[in-house]
């Protein structure tokens, strides 16, 4: 049995067709990276998921237990970090995670030796007496999942863990994900970032418009588009359009070649880019375009992004919060 | 970041209870929660006071010598006015605080752990209860200080005091429907706003209604505002008692069965 099996997810609010049949499964002690831009659907399944909503359509168990007929139960066994830090700021680290414990019906002992517990782990002891408002946001999104484990959930929901974060708090946050997935919390996690997804999910799905456009583990999705990306930049914004025109002729790939005008480079998909790397300079400088550099490398989920939705990953996402 | 622990063995195990008590625990944590804060934040509570004195202050001393009350002093008749007046501006501080903790994401964390779906609301009303206490003993002081007398006993007049509470701690749940509907705290107070200013000034709370025009008497003399601030006057001036507070007790207590209900079903789908 999986820790999580979705089938034909549909959700619609007003005239938006939030989900339109999300099916996705995660299995027992793995990670799974739920990605895509804003507003493509994502904390709306992770809504449904965790019984804050209710799906108009499909179905979805949580460790064996539907969400819609048995909200109750799913409760008791998950573990859910919302978007924002969901933190009281009146009161401190320790009474957070005790209150927690409690509503979670633990012992007021039990409860408080689990709120230490939880401080120590997640490097907040110093603090754990100190009023949250006065919390760093890298200590609030701590404390937060700190929360969520209190009542040691089988499966944990983690809704773009690192928004808002600055990189060092984000590195931090990516390690301690790490370390609890290390000791077998499975893990749905949604993001908006690609390396995020790269590093921390065993398996990745790809969600676009409420629809999944794409699933596997990174290097699969890496296969599904082919092979090496060539990205050269050129000197002059008004040279790119060429520049993209020779390189298609001669790369002669499916999939059309991404042109991002601010950094003035063309990519596209390469296959034995060994020969065609010289080919494609003596075509450009024969051509009088001026060639900045060009380089080769391994497809990134970006280059995924692009190829799949024909848009970034993030910039031009629809407008609005992620319903 | 210490990896001493092992952070998750096995699931917690819980305490079994019946369904009540659990319901019952849950909103005790929820209330010590609030009051903890109402305690860390002393200025909200004190400032929140200010508002009422002034009222006494300005009816007392600036317009109560134009308003003739017949059979008691503008004083008596003005005290129980501002006591009803008092605990429903404190109600409004349900919705303030509910549309804060949907604001900041609590609601969701409440509604994801598997608790009484009451409890947040239970929790909630009750520290905003206990603060509407706070609140009443201190206006109380400030009526005494102006001249107010209670002429029955001591016994009607915390009779009164609770009637008080319970028609505000009913209220309170029908703000909180508000807060849940809000978008921010600032909107779930303005909100309140025309719902509870027509409901305290077209009363007999701070004037008699027989200098109001005859479209609008009916309402004021039989709204459940009126009726209350009427079965307080009665209980600590005198007079018949049983007219006013059977009434008022009828709409504190119809009030809150319905808007329970109500109000939990508002809070299961917020998000």
């Amino acid at each position: 049995m999986n820790a999580v099996e979705v089938e034909g997810l549909e959700k619609r609010f007003g005239d938006t067709e939030a989900l339109r049949g999300v099916d996705l499964t995660v299995e027992k002690a793995t990670v799974l990276g739920l990605l895509g831009p804003n507003g493509a659907g994502k904390t709306t399944t992770v809504r449904i998921l965790t019984t804050l909503l209710k799906a108009d359509a499909g179905r979805a168990t949580v460790d064996g237990i539907d969400v819609a007929s048995d909200p109750r139960r799913v409760r008791a066994r998950i573990g859910l970090t919302g978007q924002y830090a969901a933190v009281d700021e009146r009161l401190t680290g320790f009474e957070s995670l005790e209150h927690v414990g409690r509503l979670f019906h633990l012992s007021t002992r039990e409860a408080r030796a689990r709120a230490t517990e939880l401080l120590e782990r997640f490097d907040l002891t110093d603090a754990g007496g100190r009023v949250v408002k006065g919390y760093s946001g890298g200590m609030r999104r701590r404390l937060d999942i700190a929360m969520s484990l209190v009542s040691r959930p089988t499966v944990l929901f983690l809704d773009e863990p690192t928004t808002g974060l600055d990189p060092r708090s984000r590195l931090g946050m990516w390690d301690l994900i790490e370390e609890l997935v290390a000791e077998g919390t499975t893990t749905l996690l949604t993001t908006q970032y690609l390396d995020e997804a790269e590093r921390l999910a065993d398996d990745i799905v790809v969600i676009d418009h409420g629809t999944v456009i794409a699933k596997g583990t990174a290097d699969e999705l890496k296969g599904q588009i082919g092979g090496d990306r060539l990205e050269v930049t050129v000197g002059r914004p008004d040279e790119l359009a060429r520049t993209a025109e020779l390189l298609r002729d001669r790369c002669a790939v499916t999939g059309a070649e991404h042109v991002d005008v601010e950094a003035r480079t063309v990519t596209i998909a390469a296959s034995e880019t060994h020969k065609i790397v010289p080919d494609v300079v003596r075509l450009l400088d024969d051509a009088g375009i001026e060639v900045l550099d060009v380089v080769v490398r391994r497809p990134t989920l970006d280059d995924v992004f692009l190829q799949l939705t024909g848009h970034a990953a993030d910039g031009d996402a629809d407008e609005g919060g992620d319903r | 970041m210490t990896t001493a622990t092992n952070v998750l063995p096995e699931p917690a195990t819980p305490v079994r209870r019946s369904k009540l008590a659990g319901a019952v625990g849950d909103a005790l944590v929820l209330t010590e929660r609030n009051l903890i804060g109402y305690v860390r934040i002393p200025e909200a509570l004190f400032f929140s006071t200010v508002q009422p004195i002034m009222f006494v202050l300005l009816f007392r001393y600036v317009f109560g010598g134009a308003i003739a009350t017949p059979g008691m002093s503008y004083v008596d008749y003005l005290m129980p006015g501002i006591f009803v007046q008092t605990v429903m501006f404190g109600a409004v501080g349900t919705s303030i605080g509910l549309a804060e903790d949907l604001h900041k994401g609590l609601i969701e964390r409440f509604r994801s752990l598997p608790m009484a779906s009451s409890a947040v609301l239970a929790g909630r009303t009750t520290a905003d209860l206990v603060r509407n206490v706070f609140v009443m003993v201190l206006i109380s002081a400030v009526g005494f200080l102006v001249g107010f007398r209670v002429h029955t006993n001591v016994l009607a007049f915390l009779a009164a005091i609770g009637l008080m509470l319970l028609f505000a701690y009913a209220l309170s749940w029908g703000f909180s429907i508000i807060g849940l509907s809000a978008p921010n705290s600032e909107t779930a107070q303005l909100m309140s706003f025309p719902l509870l200013f027509p409901l305290v000034f077209a009363s007999t709370a701070f004037v008699p209604a027989a200098t109001m025009p005859s479209w609008l008497r009916p309402f004021a003399e039989h709204q459940p505002v009126s009726v209350v601030v009427n079965a307080v006057r009665a209980l600590t001036q005198g007079g018949p008692t049983a007219r006013w507070v059977v009434p008022a007790l009828l709409w504190s207590v119809g009030l809150l069965v319905v808007l329970m209900p109500l109000a939990v079903r508002r809070y299961r789908r917020a998000i």
